[in-house]
C-alpha cells in the first residue's frame, strides 16, 4: 500500500507541476466563471432557473471536454514515459507493478476529477454568497456522474497507453476512440435511423452501451425526468430501467467500463516488456 | 548470486540475446563489455525483471520477475543515460528512499560525499541539472542503501577525476558485500574496477575471462610529467586532474586513483609527443 501511494503521490505532483494540468484547471474554471459572468443563473430552461441552469449547461459542456482531456494527458503520460526512458530507472526500483499501475491511476484520478469538482464547489459557493438556491440532489448527482465518467476515460486511456509503444500512436487511438464515442451520440444513430437500416431499439442498445450517451441522457433525466426531448427512445430507456434505475446504471456502467478497461491494460502492462 | 540460464530474447524476431548461460559469484566484479546492439542494455534490463525473455534469470534463487519487490530491493542500478525525470530532486530522493526503505540522508550523504552540493538543487527539476550531477545523484541512490547487487552502465562516464576518485572507493567499501555488474562499450574504461570480464556480440556471450586484480579500488599514484613546451590544452586538462603547474607550465605534478590510471594515460596520450618526462608510483593501499 506504501508503493501505491508513493507512486500516486509522484503522479499527483508531477501532474500538478505539468502544464497540461493548468490548462485543464483554467478550462473548467474559466467555463462556471464565464457562465456567472453572462448571466446563466438568471436564464430559464424547461422551467429551470438559477444554478440548476447552470449546472446543466455546466454538465453538457464538461461532456464534451472532459473525456478527451483526460485521454490525451493520460495516454501522452504514460506512453511518454515510456518512450523517454524513464520507466527503464523508475522500474528498477522495488516497486510491485500492481503498486505503481493502480499508483498511477489512483493519482491521476485525483488530479483530473480534482478541478471540475472544485469548479462545481466554485458554483455552490458563489451561489450561496449570491444567494440563489442550491439544487443539492442535483449537485450530489452530477458530481458523481462526473466522477464516473473521469473514472471510464481513464480506464479507457490507460488501457490505450498499455497497448501503444509510442506517444503518436497512443495519442492517435485516444482520439479515435474520443471520435467513435462521439459520432455515435448523434450522427451515426441518427443517420441509421432516418436510412432504416437498424431496428430502433439497436439504435437505443448501441446508445445505452456509449458512456457519453449515457452520461448525457443521464444528465438530461434530472430536469427532464420523463426524457420528453429524447422523443420515443424515453419510453425503451423508462421500461428497461425506470427512471432511478437508470440514474444507478448511468453512475454503474461506466465505472465499470474504466475498471475494466483498467484492469485489462493492467494485464497487458505486467505481461510485456516493461520499458 | 546471479544466474542466467539459457536466456534469450528476441525483438520482432530478430534476436538479441541468444541462450545465455552466465554464473556470478557474490563478491564478483564483473564488466560486460561489447559494441553498439550487442545485447549488454537487453541482459541488464532481464536482470532487473523490466524484459520478459525465453530461459530463466534468478538473483540469490529468486526471479526478479515474479518477486520484483524483494529482489529489486537488493539491486542498486545507474543507467546509462540519465532518465528525463521532471520530478524535483527532493521528490526523487524521497519516492526511492521510501520505495527501497532507507532513509533519504544516507543517500543525501553519499550524493554530498560525490562533491554534489544537494542543499540547493532539491527543488529544481532532475532533467535540468548538468550531466554530471544527474550521474552523482544516480550513483547515490543506487549505493545508498542495502544494495547486494550493483548494476552499472557507464557509470563514471560523466564524472570528474575527483568524484570518479571518491565512486571508487564507494565501490571498494562494497567489494566484499556486493557483486558488481559494470557495463562499458570499451573494456579500458572499466578494465581497472573488474575481476572479470564477459563480452557479449550478436547477442551471445563471446568472452568470458578473469582479469588480475591487482588494482587497489582505494589505491593512489603520485604522478609527475615534465613537458617540452608549454601546451595550453595539455593545462587545461592536467589542471581538470587537479594537477599542480611546478613552473611555467613545464612541469606538473599530481595524483591519479589507482583504477583511473588507463585513463590518465589515455589523456595524455594526446600530448605524447610534448611530454619529456612521466612516472606514475603507488601511493598507498
Amino acid at each position: 500500500m506504501k508503493q501505491l501511494w508513493l507512486t500516486a503521490k509522484l503522479d499527483i505532483v508531477e501532474s500538478l507541476r505539468a502544464r497540461w494540468f493548468l490548462i485543464y484547471t483554467l478550462v473548467f474554471g474559466g467555463i462556471v466563471a464565464l457562465l456567472f459572468l453572462f448571466g446563466l443563473t438568471e436564464s430559464r430552461v424547461l422551467g429551470f432557473i438559477g444554478l440548476s441552469r447552470l449546472l446543466v449547461t455546466y454538465i453538457q459542456l464538461t461532456m464534451a471536454i472532459l473525456p478527451i482531456f483526460v485521454l490525451i494527458t493520460t495516454v501522452r503520460s504514460v506512453a511518454g514515459d515510456r518512450e523517454a526512458g524513464v520507466f527503464e530507472y523508475l522500474l528498477s526500483l522495488p516497486v510491485g507493478l500492481g503498486a505503481w499501475f493502480w499508483g498511477k491511476i489512483v493519482g491521476r484520478y485525483i488530479v483530473i476529477f480534482l478541478p471540475v469538482f472544485a469548479a462545481m464547489v466554485g458554483a455552490v459557493l458563489i451561489a450561496l454568497v449570491r444567494d440563489i438556491e442550491v439544487p443539492w440532489g442535483m449537485f450530489g448527482y452530477y458530481t458523481a456522474l462526473l466522477a464516473a465518467i473521469a473514472a471510464c476515460f481513464l480506464g479507457l486511456g490507460m488501457l490505450v497507453s498499455t497497448l501503444a509503444r509510442s506517444t503518436d500512436m497512443a495519442q492517435g487511438a485516444a482520439f479515435l476512440v474520443w471520435l467513435t464515442l462521439l459520432l455515435f451520440l448523434d450522427l451515426i444513430l441518427l443517420g441509421v435511423m432516418i436510412q432504416g437500416q437498424v431496428a430502433p431499439e439497436v439504435a437505443v442498445g448501441i446508445a445505452l452501451a456509449n458512456p457519453l450517451q449515457v452520461f448525457r441522457t443521464a444528465a438530461l433525466a434530472l430536469f427532464d425526468p420523463q426524457l420528453i426531448v429524447l422523443g420515443p427512445s424515453a419510453f425503451v430507456i423508462l421500461d428497461t430501467f425506470g427512471a432511478k434505475g437508470y440514474m444507478v446504471y448511468a453512475l454503474a456502467y461506466p465505472t465499470l467500463i474504466g475498471a475494466v478497461s483498467a484492469t485489462l491494460g493492467y494485464f497487458l502492462f505486467r505481461r510485456g516488456d516493461l520499458p | 548470486m546471479i544466474r542466467f540460464d539459457n536466456v534469450s530474447k528476441t525483438f520482432r524476431r530478430a534476436p538479441v540475446l541468444d541462450g545465455i548461460h552466465l554464473e556470478i559469484g557474490l563478491g564478483e566484479r564483473l564488466a560486460l563489455i561489447g559494441s553498439n546492439g550487442a545485447g549488454k542494455t537487453t541482459l541488464i534490463r532481464c536482470l532487473l525483471g523490466e524484459y520478459t525473455h525465453d530461459g530463466t534469470v534468478t538473483i540469490e534463487g529468486r526471479s526478479p520477475r515474479a518477486d520484483r519487490t524483494a529482489v529489486l530491493g537488493a539491486i542498486g542500478f545507474v543507467p546509462q543515460l540519465p532518465p528525463p525525470l521532471k520530478m524535483p530532486v527532493g521528490q526523487l530522493i524521497g519516492f526511492a528512499a521510501g520505495l527501497c526503505g532507507t532513509a533519504p540522508g544516507r543517500m543525501l550523504d553519499l550524493a554530498e560525499r560525490l562533491g554534489l552540493d544537494t542543499g540547493p538543487i532539491m527543488d529544481r527539476q532532475f532533467v535540468r541539472l548538468s550531466g554530471g550531477m544527474k550521474q552523482k545523484l544516480l550513483i547515490a541512490i543506487a549505493l545508498g542503501r542495502e544494495a547486494r547487487v550493483l548494476v552499472m552502465d557507464e557509470p563514471a562516464a560523466n564524472l570528474d577525476p575527483e568524484a570518479r576518485k571518491i565512486f571508487f572507493e564507494l565501490l571498494a567499501e562494497r567489494a566484499e558485500s556486493a557483486t558488481m555488474l559494470i557495463s562499458s562499450h570499451r573494456l579500458n574504461e572499466v578494465s581497472a574496477l573488474v575481476n572479470r570480464v564477459v563480452e557479449l556480440d550478436m547477442g551471445k556471450v563471446v568472452l568470458d575471462d578473469r582479469v588480475a586484480d591487482d588494482v587497489s579500488l582505494t589505491g593512489m599514484l603520485a604522478c609527475r610529467i615534465c613537458v617540452k613546451r608549454f601546451e595550453p590544452a595539455l593545462a587545461k586538462a592536467l589542471g581538470s586532474w587537479n594537477f599542480n603547474d611546478l613552473g611555467g607550465g613545464l612541469e606538473w605534478q599530481g595524483t591519479v586513483a589507482g583504477p583511473d590510471r588507463l585513463r590518465f594515460l589515455g589523456m595524455t596520450s594526446r600530448y605524447v609527443a610534448l611530454i619529456s618526462d612521466i612516472s606514475m608510483t603507488e601511493t598507498q593501499d
